[in-house]
């Protein structure tokens, strides 16, 4: 027998708040600023721009490339590409490389202490001896935020074969079963759900680097944007830049959590 | 009769050291027989060491003192000629009933084209079938075990190690799961080790009955052939008896 198809909804109240919120962060937001030329007890245009005109500039940047060099959607384009790429960069480099020093005891040991070396550097760190090796290009942004995104991939990873259940393992041995297939058939299955938390913070990381690497080298980006904003006295295109950041990285999280919740069904009961 | 010796062990202690510095002895000089196609229970009260025993026999832990030996070799390690059925089930929640018992048999390199089959006979016998695609949390307590005997069966071991297997059953599914493990065991006469605290649960089953003593370290206390025909009735005069003699020589309670 099938069972009946209920459809579960969330109360109106808690549908509707979280648009009132924001609704009421705009809303004040665009009151407590002075208008362009106005100059009054409110924040002056210089110090912030108002919402409204950082939507009307927003509109007016999905064509024009001044005064910045490129539309809104390159910029968000170029971005994307160089966080994503090192985001795939550093799930292929720091998950196999976390996964196994949880189960070898000689990947541990070999890099452990360069790992606890590197970890306290930031990424941004990196900035001046990137620039030396790959110049100003996607090349040296894309390494850098690769660092940023290792970090939680590699000890997620680690952390999640350190804590498959020690039963689980015990019982493959009474199978008689080898290192290896511990390793594939039991300590990777169990570490798949703090692996697809690093993805999470991993992307976080990665969105986060990817300004800073933009800040200080760069042509085109939303970093890039925001730094041009700044560099002209246009609190609208820096405001601009900051709004374009957020909205991209809660559609990206989004779909990681999406997939995520799909790929884990099995494993999270 | 001509008895075959399966298992044997000779003065097993062990000790376990406890946050660096703590001795604490476990067993005790347990020497103890077990018969090929023979269900021996080892029966006994909670800190006993008895689980213990049957790790050390499952080659999960060494003893400190003394040897096991099966058919003659001493026992170094864990090894597919020995089944263990855990206590906890420890069934992969992301495998369906299927794929655990498969998993099993990957784990001992059973040949690949053995497996389909394999499988499907097992869990025929454990009564599972029609299950095949459910995930653990779909089953009950009683059908999970299930799975776990049917995966240590599968590998078709020398001897199966049973730890408590239905301690965390209600009353009346565990009845029904000990008359179906002496239904399984006599369909193939596999030499059982069966590990338990249940008094009446080491009477049904048992060819034999190892009593060890409480309080650790746990020591053998005494051996009690039960030859009662099967199935066994536990309202039968001699089965009561019997389980007066037993709980009168040992304190099931702590």
């Amino acid at each position: 027998m099938a069972y009946q198809t209920v459809k579960a909804r969330k109360s109106l109240k808690l549908r509707v708040l979280p648009w009132l919120s924001l609704t009421a962060v705009i809303l004040i937001w665009q009151f407590c600023v002075s208008p362009p030329g106005v100059n009054d007890w409110r924040i002056p245009g210089v110090l912030l721009a108002r919402p409204y005109d950082v939507l009307l500039l927003g509109i007016e940047k999905l064509t024009d490339v001044n005064p910045d060099g490129a539309t809104l959607l390159v910029h968000a384009w170029v971005s994307l590409q160089e966080s994503l790429s090192a985001f795939l960069l550093s799930l292929l480099v720091g998950i196999p490389l976390g996964l196994m020093m949880g189960w070898f005891g000689v990947v541990r040991g070999l890099f452990r202490p360069v790992f606890e070396m590197w970890r306290p550097i930031p990424p941004v760190a990196w900035i001046p001896l990137a620039i030396f090796w790959f110049g100003i290009g996607m090349e040296g942004k894309i390494f850098i935020i690769w660092l940023g995104g290792m970090t939680p991939c590699i000890i997620n990873a680690y952390m999640g074969v350190k804590t498959t259940n020690p039963v689980h393992i015990q019982m493959a041995r009474t199978f008689g079963a080898s290192d290896w297939k511990i390793f594939t058939s039991i300590c990777i299955p169990s570490a798949l759900p703090m692996v697809f938390g690093a993805l999470q913070i991993a992307l976080g990381n990665c969105w986060t680097t990817l300004v800073a690497a933009e800040l200080l080298a760069s042509d085109q980006g939303l970093g890039y944007l925001i730094t041009a904003g700044r560099s002209i006295g246009r609190t609208d295109i820096v405001v601009l830049g900051m709004i374009s950041l957020g909205i991209t990285g809660v559609i990206i999280s989004q779909i990681i959590y999406r997939i995520e919740a799909k790929l884990l069904a099995g494993i999270r009961r | 009769m001509n008895k075959h010796v399966k298992i044997s062990a000779e003065n097993v202690s062990k000790e376990f050291i406890q946050k660096g510095t703590q001795r604490v002895p476990v067993l005790k000089d347990i020497s103890l027989q077990v018969f090929d196609q023979e269900l021996l229970v080892v029966l006994g009260p909670g800190q006993s060491g008895k689980t213990t025993l049957l790790r050390i026999i499952a080659g999960l832990e060494k003893p400190t003192q003394g040897r096991i030996t099966l058919d003659g070799e001493e026992i170094r390690g864990p090894g597919p000629d020995r089944g263990l059925v855990f206590q906890s089930y420890m069934l992969f929640p992301w495998k369906t009933v299927e794929a655990n018992v498969r998993l099993g048999l990957e784990m001992a390199q059973v040949p690949k084209e053995k497996h389909a089959e394999t499988v499907r006979h097992y869990l025929d016998l454990v009564g599972l079938n029609g299950f095949e695609k459910y995930y653990p949390h779909q089953l009950s307590g009683g059908m999970k075990q299930r799975v776990g005997i049917a995966r240590a069966f599968s590998t078709q071991p020398k001897v199966m190690l049973m730890d408590e297997p239905f301690g965390q059953l209600d009353a009346q599914t565990r009845l029904f799961m000990e008359r179906e493990t002496e239904r399984i065991w006599l369909s193939d006469k596999r030499t059982t080790i069966f590990i338990t605290n249940n008094i009446d649960e080491a009477l049904l089953l048992g060819d034999r009955i190892v009593t060890l003593e409480g309080k650790l370290p746990g020591r053998m206390k005494k051996s009690y052939e039960v030859n009662l025909p099967r199935p066994r009735d536990p309202m039968d005069m001699e089965f009561l008896k019997l389980r007066h003699t037993i709980t009168s020589e040992q304190e099931l309670t702590l």
